[in-house]
This record gives structure tokens, C-alpha cells and sequence, in this order.
């Protein structure tokens, strides 16, 4: 039989905390989309840019200072296709 | 801001309010993280590009929610889909036909434990530490005693106290949709 105080326990603990890391890039994520948007923008209006998107778009990303996760690279991809 | 429905921070996201979507993230991290590490056990190094994902498909796709009540089970099966699919990626297929024992039963205890969690939000931030303390860190009274300084009586009453008002608080569904994580969702 579970006590009353023992199911609080049980309920709370069964949420446990994510990195901070992990909540505070979630949170970034209007800025950071509004970052690559401008990225977007550029490759479209650059012949040269968008040869390096198409040659190696992680390479492109880290050199832009933007983290190439495989979220932000599908992004990106999706973007650049549409 | 804080005590804004589901709904009220789904309408302020879509207006771009970045400070609305920086609440929903924060009331659903850990949800979202059960779903991806403890129900659906996706391995360490891909569970931070899940949780992304996650949250960039929800922040995406925003506007298709049709019901803005149904958030919660639509971050579920949205959480859901990308551990399937992480899962699927790194060879684990078993998953995807044959999903692991008892999950739907630990997605409604993850429900429930949510609205244990948006309670104890409610509370006063005095009985928010208290109650964090002694039952999410196990820490022990005289431990939170000599952390918050009071003797272990006044620890042992006011845990009771809190834990009072945390039973009023609770109540299974709220600040969220009525609807299970399991139900379907209109997108």
C-alpha cells in the first residue's frame, strides 16, 4: 500500500531535471531560428556561399560560428530546398 | 505569466513571444526528457539531438495545432515520434513494431507527474524548496536544516504544511489539456 506521501515522491521524482544546457538551447531557438533565416537569405543572394552550402553545409555552418546539430542541418536543408 | 493555460502561451508563442515560449519549454523540459530517456531509453549521445528536435518540431509546427488545448499530448506524440525515429536511425528497429512494455502505462504516469509538478509550481517558493529538497533530492531533515537553517521540527511541520497544500493544488490534467497522452491529435 503506497502512502499518500510516498506517491508525491514517486510522482516527483519521475520528472527528473534535464541538463540545463539542453533547456536553455530549447529556449534559444526563436533566435536562433531567426539566425538562420538571415543565413538563408545570404546563400540565396550569393553564388559563392551557396556553392559552399551545396559542396559541405556543416562546413559552412561551423564557419558561420552556427553549431551544424543534425536538428539545425535539417533545418537548413529544408529551407534551402523549399 | 506563469499560471497562463496551455492555451493562453500556445496564443503568445504564435504572436512571437519569445518569453511565452521560453515557459513552454520550461514546463515541459523535463516531460519532454522522460518521454525521450526514460520511457522510449534513447541512448545518451542521440537523447540531446531528440530533445531538440522535440522542441524545433513544436516550435515549427506551432500553428498547425488545431486545438490549443491539446498541447500536452501533442509534445507527447511529437516526443514520441522522434525517439521512434532516432531509434529507427541507429539500427534499434524492434521499437518502431513492437514498442517497449509498458509504455502507455509510464506516459500516464509522466502525465500525472506533470500536473504533480505544475502544483508544486503554484506553491510559495519557501515550500517549493522544502518539498524539492526532501522528496526530488532525498534530502534528509537534518540535512535541510542545516541548509535552510531551522531545526528539524520546524523542517518535519513545515513539509507537512507544504505537503498539504500540494494535495490541494494537485489536480490530475491541469493547466493543460484534459485529454491523455494518449489520445488523438488534430494537427
Amino acid at each position: 500500500m503506497t502512502t499518500p506521501e510516498e506517491r508525491v515522491a514517486e510522482l516527483l521524482r519521475a520528472l527528473p531535471a534535464p541538463p540545463v544546457g539542453w533547456v536553455e538551447a530549447a529556449k534559444e531557438l526563436p533566435a536562433a531560428r531567426r539566425g538562420l533565416a538571415t543565413l538563408v537569405e545570404r546563400i540565396e543572394q550569393d553564388d559563392e556561399l551557396r556553392e559552399r552550402a551545396i559542396a559541405d553545409l556543416e562546413a559552412l555552418l561551423e564557419a558561420e560560428g552556427v553549431e551544424p546539430t543534425p536538428t539545425v542541418v535539417a533545418h537548413l536543408r529544408r529551407r534551402l530546398v523549399g | 505569466m506563469n499560471a497562463a493555460s496551455d492555451a493562453d502561451l500556445v496564443a503568445l508563442c504564435r504572436t512571437g513571444d519569445e518569453r511565452a515560449w521560453s515557459l513552454l519549454v520550461e514546463r515541459y523540459a523535463r516531460y519532454v526528457h522522460a518521454i525521450v530517456v526514460r520511457v522510449y531509453r534513447v541512448p545518451p549521445a542521440d537523447a540531446e539531438d531528440v530533445f531538440q528536435e522535440v522542441f524545433a518540431r513544436v516550435f515549427e509546427r506551432l500553428d498547425s495545432l488545431r486545438n490549443d488545448d491539446a498541447l500536452r499530448p501533442w509534445i507527447a506524440q511529437t516526443a514520441r515520434r522522434c525517439s521512434i525515429d532516432s531509434l529507427r536511425r541507429s539500427g534499434r528497429e524492434i521499437v518502431v513494431s513492437d514498442p517497449p512494455e509498458g509504455v502507455d502505462e509510464s506516459l500516464a504516469q509522466l502525465d500525472e507527474a506533470l500536473s504533480m509538478r505544475d502544483a508544486l509550481d503554484d506553491l510559495s517558493p519557501e515550500c517549493r524548496e522544502i518539498l524539492d529538497r526532501f522528496f526530488c533530492r532525498d534530502e534528509s531533515y537534518r540535512t535541510i536544516g542545516s541548509e535552510l537553517e531551522l531545526p528539524a521540527g520546524t523542517v518535519a511541520s513545515r513539509i507537512a504544511r507544504c505537503l498539504g497544500r500540494l494535495k490541494e493544488t494537485f489536480e490530475p490534467g491541469r493547466k493543460s489539456a484534459s485529454a491523455t497522452s494518449g489520445g488523438k491529435v488534430d494537427e
